[in-house]
């Protein structure tokens, strides 16, 4: 048996907590972060302690804000941009709870929302924390170049969003919104093999997993309050709406690129931010924030993510990209 | 004076503008754009013609990363001059090991006191 997609009968999302870095704080949704950090080091010695110590900050402060305790957590699923997912499973360590650690790029946070679904909708656990994001200054020597090295950024480059994004998802809580369907994504490769251009690379993803979604549902974009892809950048996301088009779907003003709406154009990001935090930042934050005050009653997240390794690139291989979907409702939506 | 300050000026920006072009129109990385440089420096000095490019323009040339290519040839060069065919191995690093010498302790010594940051641009 083969399912278009998955569904989910109570997957709920109850709670989403945001910690950023400062650049994040200056950008269009600097107000709605629950906490912000000046320095992005977190106090610690180096950045990548930095990022561990974000990612526990995003789970402690998850717990303190839903008001449960830390032994109601089923499992942490989640990760990051680094070698090993380090932060995530660091963090793990010194949150103590059971960790299933993911690594799908940028798309890692639509991944662990598709999978705590799973673990709550066929009730192996109640409660779920996702928690995914992403560090400029790790992932820039991660990726690309020492920071210590002072080259010019190509102009087709986007910025890695520094933050980190937690969800409490459960088959209990359900006053806000609930997960009711995934698409798993297919991994897709048109070519690219610019490592500057992630945008390009990852909007052909986009358009399949857009694809599969309307004619799995036979729904079209103007079904949807919203619409949300992770981190294509204003390149990106400019491809996808001309794939889209000659496909025939006119996505309008309700599609978003999470990179895109992170910074104002001043903060000399090129083409918008990108990075596993992108998604989670927008969402816990700002579509949370929507869902609660009932702006929004449907939606569609799409995580969008560049599985490249820095070996695979010197090694002149192109881009394999993904792209992974829910679609979201809110609570009172959901029960008519 | 000036007029040399005017030179250097603009053999050492045009140099950099081509390499700004490789940036925005190619998919170059800025590390393969390096050594791209240097290549055309070391083949450029073959045949004498970036030590004529250094005459005219002084720090404008020497100063990018050509020049670097460029002083490897020269040492290459002169030192098979000097000593033979062996020259060719010995005498490029030779030239260089001022430079090179200078910038490995020089790093050292940042790294001690300096720490690295996040970029802001």
């Amino acid at each position: 048996m083969i399912n278009e997609f998955l569904s989910f009968k109570s997957a709920y999302i109850s709670e989403g907590f945001t910690i950023a870095g400062s650049k994040e704080k200056k950008g269009r949704l600097g107000e709605l972060y629950d906490v912000t950090v000046e320095d992005d080091k977190c106090g610690e010695d180096t950045f990548e302690k930095g990022e561990r110590n974000m990612f526990a900050t995003a789970v402690k402060g998850l717990i303190s804000k839903s008001n449960i305790k830390a032994s109601d957590i089923g499992a942490l699923v989640g990760g990051d941009l680094l070698n090993q997912i380090i932060s995530a499973t660091f963090a793990a360590r010194e949150l103590g709870l059971p960790f299933i650690g993911l690594y799908n790029a940028c798309a890692t946070y639509v991944e662990s929302l598709i999978i705590s679904s799973m673990l709550v909708d066929s009730k192996y656990q109640d409660r779920i924390v996702c928690f995914t994001g992403s560090h400029f200054s790790t992932a820039e020597r991660q990726y690309r170049y020492p920071l210590e090295l002072g080259v010019l950024r190509s102009p087709v480059s986007q910025w890695t969003a520094t933050g980190v994004g937690s969800t409490l998802i459960s088959s209990i809580d359900n006053q806000v919104a609930q997960i009711t369907k995934g698409w798993v994504g297919k991994v897709v490769d048109y070519g690219v093999d610019d490592v500057n251009n992630m945008g390009a690379a990852m909007a052909p993803a986009a358009y399949e997993t857009l694809l599969r979604i309307f004619k799995s549902t036979s729904t079209a974009p103007s079904d949807y309050d919203l619409i949300l892809t992770g981190d294509l950048g204003k390149l990106g996301s400019s491809i996808l709406r001309d794939m889209a088009k000659q496909e025939g779907y006119y996505l309008g003003d309700n599609y978003i690129d999470c990179g895109s709406l992170l910074y104002y154009d001043e903060q000399q990001v090129l083409q918008g931010g990108s990075g596993a935090a992108c998604s989670p930042l927008v969402f816990n934050s700002y579509v949370l924030k929507g869902l609660k005050e009932k702006k929004f009653s449907k939606l569609l997240l799409i995580g969008t993510g560049a599985l490249m390794s820095p070996i695979s690139s010197f090694q002149g291989d192109t881009i394999p990209t993904i792209a992974h979907a829910v679609e979201v409702v809110a609570v009172q939506e959901a029960k008519k | 004076m000036i007029i040399s300050i005017l030179k250097a000026f603009l053999i050492g920006g045009a140099i950099c503008a081509i390499a700004q072009v490789l940036i925005n129109y190619t998919k170059l990385t800025n590390g393969k754009i390096l050594v791209l440089f240097i290549i055309i420096g070391c083949l450029l000095e073959t045949f004498g013609w970036y030590s004529k490019l250094i005459e005219f323009a002084g720090a404008g040339a020497t100063i990018p990363i050509s020049g670097f290519g460029a002083a490897l040839t020269k040492g290459a060069i002169k030192a098979t001059h000097d000593i033979g065919i062996l020259g060719a191995v010995k005498g490029g690093l030779e030239a260089t090991a001022f430079g090179i010498g200078t910038s490995i302790l020089l790093g050292y010594f940042v790294a001690l006191i300096a720490k690295p940051k996040t970029k802001k641009i």
